[in-house]
């Protein structure tokens, strides 16, 4: 583990059991994360991407422990927080929070602004609606908002707004380090430009550390430090942004790139089309995952399973072209 | 290249309980044949309200309160319900964002694709399913007799996409309406979609109206484009010309918000939000959020101009070709 | 002292943190008036609330004050509803068993609403053990007709108007916490609850302070459209003797003390049933006007 690292998840497995059968016993596992390891520096925006089905938005809840991992550690400033319990484990809860990725449904449609951003300071530190008062406006302004916002209901804001006030939430309890996933996907463009700025700003004022989780890597390559490819639960590559983007090493990481529109036409970029449908985490192909669809494919990707090694200084790379 | 569609003064309202929403303001837009046509705009713009008032589909509480839909040589809004839905799937036809859910759960593959081709060329049913086959390969189904039987719950959400672009084109439409076809899909998926369609479009010789907010895909796949704007279409022309030299102020702030190579923190972004379209602002919609607003701008709603050969542009920026100010 | 200014001010911001709520309800109120129904629903619903209010008032006669000589008189300016076997007015009895109805149908669907909703929440978000056993609870009561249930409670128990209740809420109560917990289970994968738990709320406070406000509406609803089924209950309890005790004036008591004189003297029976049938449908209709309301698809 690193020694800056705020964050280090180490072997972390997630499989969700398949019942099937008359007596509905266990027949199977979806191995949405599977032998999952990185660490998170201090104070960097750690960048997670892939497609649906790679397994990390369930990565990035099962870090917060809203999902509890089949397997494997993950130490937050040094602890092992799959040890804590109860009222410690409530505790780290002020230092790791979530920015979900919808905002039409990670906001209670019956409460007011005021209560959604004010609960964590209720829950944690028994506070009082009028004393509150000013901190919720504080955190409003912070955000981009009015003091008349906390009188409104969700189903009122737009959907940049309503992020604003996801990320509210997530301020309220000052903590050190933020789950995004997918926090811009849902909103246009210009709506996305904001709040990235948003993010940065208070990234930088706030002394925060980002985990952020998305499929497109236009913004991935725009907000993040350091980038992880993720794909049917393992971790393909790992490095520096400049890195991954300019130098690709695995296959994935290669045609993921070369998939994303770009809005100039003059580019004419050689499409790598991948065939074949990405395949399920259950049951997922014996040997290297991504040898079904992979243009490079040998006998060995089919049979054995890639590490995930050092290939250049800090940069990892799970593909038997490189080892 | 000759004129298939042309959409005049098109305006469309919403009547609710909040009261009525401007949602279409005039839109003018000219598609031809061959042409793989995009139309652009982010939440809010109108441009599914305007492929819905082309078919024809607008209901209650919305009517298409005026303007003129002309699609080879006739007038669209003046047709009886029963001529448009000669119209309706066999000359414009059209897809959604979530193909899962335009299919029927209860039947498989199959028959739905038996049952466009039977509505298509007046087969029964029997005769339309010995094609099922040869459409599913038209549209590069791996393993068509497989999905052939298959439901659409079995099926992905590519592959959906694929069976829906095989039943709407199996009745040969002269224009296909493409409503976020990839939205809902994945990156890797999405590139196989468009090069799909891309292919067809130049064997069969149709023209695509491709509706997105994505502009990335615009770039790469159309030939022209229009920008949509609070129920206007604010600029139009082909997609080079646009990206490369665009001419509306939210064109330019929507094209620079791109720019992901910007610092962190410095995106470009659109002051303001978009406006209410029950009260729309005077004048030009765009105002109060450009930055280059005037005195007429708040007054009197823009005209579209056409500023070089095949771009028009509705901005008072523009006269006689030329822009006003320094920018 | 609170000058005139503070007022203003304390108002103006009173204002402001209720719009939304205020428009929410303008808009509810908006939705009402669109629909004749429910304005009948709930016109016939205000009415039984306000004679049961003003009972002493508006009933021209003793309930219970018998007149022998007039007994089993026909309808008469006097007595517009006739008289009873035992010489009494029907109308102040029909007006006096507003009471008593609304009584049951309160009392009985707070009891087993309150009782059934919260054990429905618990075992829907608690899932595993916990919502097993409740199930198989609720499966052993719907497993009898409601009707015979109540009967045997009621007999059990012995018959008296409380008895009686108490009958109707056991056998009430399962169709509540079936449908809380089907509430329970479909918010309990929404974002907005995983996000409760990521800022470390308690169990019982996503229970009762997330998950129950969004179950409300569609219990409302029930509520409403159960109370003509539990007034019919009682009615029928009553007909059989398990419920009011005379003389207390029930309407399925009344009716069924007509029963021997339905062929001659028809008004005995058919006023108090009059009265049951209007009850029901004014609750029903109400039911249906708040479900439309509420409905989230309807809404916006």
């Amino acid at each position: 583990m690193m020694d800056d690292a705020i964050l280090s998840v180490e072997n972390i497995k997630k499989y969700f059991p398949v019942q099937g059968g008359l007596l509905l016993r266990v027949i199977g596992y979806v191995k949405a994360v599977d032998d999952v390891s990185f660490d998170i520096k201090n104070g960097e925006i750690f960048g997670i991407a892939g497609e649906s089905g790679c397994g990390k938005t369930t990565l990035g809840r099962t870090i917060l422990r809203l999902i509890e991992p089949t397997s494997g550690k993950i130490y937050f400033k040094g602890k092992n927080i799959l040890d804590l319990k109860g009222r410690e484990l409530q505790e780290i809860r002020r230092d790791m929070q979530i920015v979900f990725q919808d905002p039409y449904s990670s906001l209670h449609p019956r409460k007011m602004v005021a209560d959604i951003v004010g609960e964590p300071l209720i829950v944690h530190e028994k506070a009082k609606k009028s004393e509150i008062r000013g901190r919720l406006v504080e955190l409003m302004k912070l955000v981009g908002l009015s003091e008349e916002h906390l009188y409104r209901f969700p189903h009122e804001f737009s959907g940049g707004q309503r992020q604003r006030i996801a990320i509210a939430r997530a301020l309220v309890l000052n903590p050190k380090f933020l789950v995004l996933d997918e926090p811009t996907s849902a909103l246009d463009v210009s709506v996305q430009a904001k709040i990235l700025n948003l993010l940065w700003e208070l990234k930088e004022n706030l002394e925060l550390t980002y985990l952020f989780v998305t499929h497109d890597l236009a913004v991935m390559e725009h907000i993040s430090d350091r980038i992880a490819i993720m794909y049917l639960g393992k971790i393909v590559e790992i490095g520096a942004k400049r890195n991954i983007f300019s130098s690709p090493l695995h296959p994935y990481t290669e045609a993921l790139l070369s998939a994303i529109p770009i809005p100039d036409p003059e580019l004419k970029k050689e499409r790598i089309i991948l065939r074949g449908e990405v395949p399920s985490p259950y049951n997922p192909p014996m040997g290297c995952r991504f040898s079904s669809r992979c243009p490079n494919a040998t006998e060995k990707c089919i049979e054995q399973e890639p590490e995930l090694a050092e290939f250049r200084p800090d940069h990892f790379v799970a593909c038997h072209e490189y080892n | 290249m000759t004129e298939l569609l042309k959409v005049r003064d098109l305006r469309t309202n919403f009547y609710t309980y909040r009261g009525v929403v401007k949602a279409l303001n005039g839109v003018d837009l000219t598609i031809d044949t061959e042409e793989f046509f995009g139309l652009a705009g982010e939440t809010g713009c109108g441009k599914s309200v305007t492929a819905l008032s082309i078919m024809r589909l607008i209901e209650e509480p919305g009517k298409i309160e005026g303007g003129k839909i002309i699609f080879n040589g006739r007038d669209l809004l003046k047709l009886s319900e029963d001529e448009m839905r000669r119209i309706r799937g066999k000359e414009i036809s059209m897809i959604f964002q979530e193909p899962k859910t335009a299919l029927n759960p209860v039947f498989k593959v199959n028959f739905q694709i038996a049952e466009a081709i039977s509505e298509a060329y007046n087969l029964k049913t029997k005769e339309a399913v010995k094609k099922v086959e040869g459409v599913l390969k038209d549209v590069e189904m791996a393993d068509p007799s497989k999905v052939a039987e298959q439901y659409p719950h079995e099926l992905s959400g590519g592959m959906a996409q694929r069976v829906l672009i095989g039943m709407t084109l199996s009745a040969k439409p002269k224009l296909l309406i493409a409503d976020e076809p990839t939205s809902s899909l994945d990156v890797s998926i999405q590139a196989q979609i468009m090069k799909l369609m891309n292919d067809l479009v130049k064997k069969l010789k149709i023209s695509v109206l491709l509706i997105t907010h994505d502009l990335g895909l615009i770039a790469e796949n159309c030939n022209r484009v229009a920008i949509m704007y609070a129920g206007n279409v604010v600029e139009c022309g082909d997609v080079r010309t646009i990206f490369k030299k665009p001419a509306h102020p939210y064109t330019i702030g929507l094209l620079a918000a791109l720019d992901m190579s910007k610092e962190r923190g410095n995106l470009l972004t659109i002051e303001g939000i978009v406006p209410d379209l029950v009260n729309p602002p005077p004048g030009c919609r765009f105002h109060p959020r450009c930055p280059s607003v005037m005195k007429i701008c708040s007054v009197e709603k823009p005209r579209t101009l056409e500023i070089s050969s095949g771009h028009s542009v509705a901005c008072f920026l523009y006269d006689n070709g030329r822009r006003l100010d320094d920018g | 002292m609170v000058g005139i200014s503070d007022l203003r001010s304390n108002f103006k911001r009173w204002k402001m943190e209720h719009k939304s709520q205020i428009e929410d309800l303008q808009y509810s109120l908006h939705l009402w008036r669109r629909s004749p129904l429910s304005i009948v629903g709930s016109i016939l619903v205000l009415s039984i609330i306000i004679t049961a209010i003003f009972v002493p008032y508006i009933a021209p006669y003793d309930p219970i004050e018998q007149d022998i000589k007039k007994r089993l008189g026909p309808p008469s300016w006097d007595h517009p509803f006739g008289m009873d076997n035992l010489g009494r007015d029907i109308l102040s009895r029909v007006i006096y068993g507003t009471r008593v109805t609304l009584m049951i149908a309160l009392i009985v669907t707070a009891i087993g609403g309150s009782i059934g909703t919260l054990l429905g929440v618990v075992a829907g978000f608690l899932g595993g053990r916990v919502d097993e056993v409740l199930m198989r609870i609720t499966d052993m009561f719907l497993a009898f007709p409601r009707l015979i249930l109540a009967l045997a409670f009621a007999a059990a128990l012995g018959p008296s108007l409380n008895n009686m209740m108490i009958a109707i809420a056991i056998v009430d109560w399962p169709i509540y916490a079936r449908l809380a917990r089907g509430q329970a289970l479909s918010i309990k994968r929404e974002d907005y609850i995983e996000a409760a738990r990521g800022i470390g709320a308690s169990k019982w406070r996503i229970m009762f302070l997330h998950i129950l406000p969004v179950c409300s509406s569609p219990i409302i609803v029930q509520l409403t459209l159960h109370m003509g089924t539990v007034i019919l209950t009682a009615a029928a309890l009553g007909f059989i003797g398990l419920g009011a005790q005379p003389p207390t004036p029930e309407w399925g008591v009344m009716v069924s003390d007509g029963r021997p004189y339905i062929m001659n003297q028809w008004w005995v029976s058919t006023f108090p049933g009059l009265a049951i049938m209007i009850a029901v449908l004014g609750f029903n209709l109400l039911g249906d006007g708040i479900r439309d309301i509420l409905d989230p698809k309807l809404r916006r």
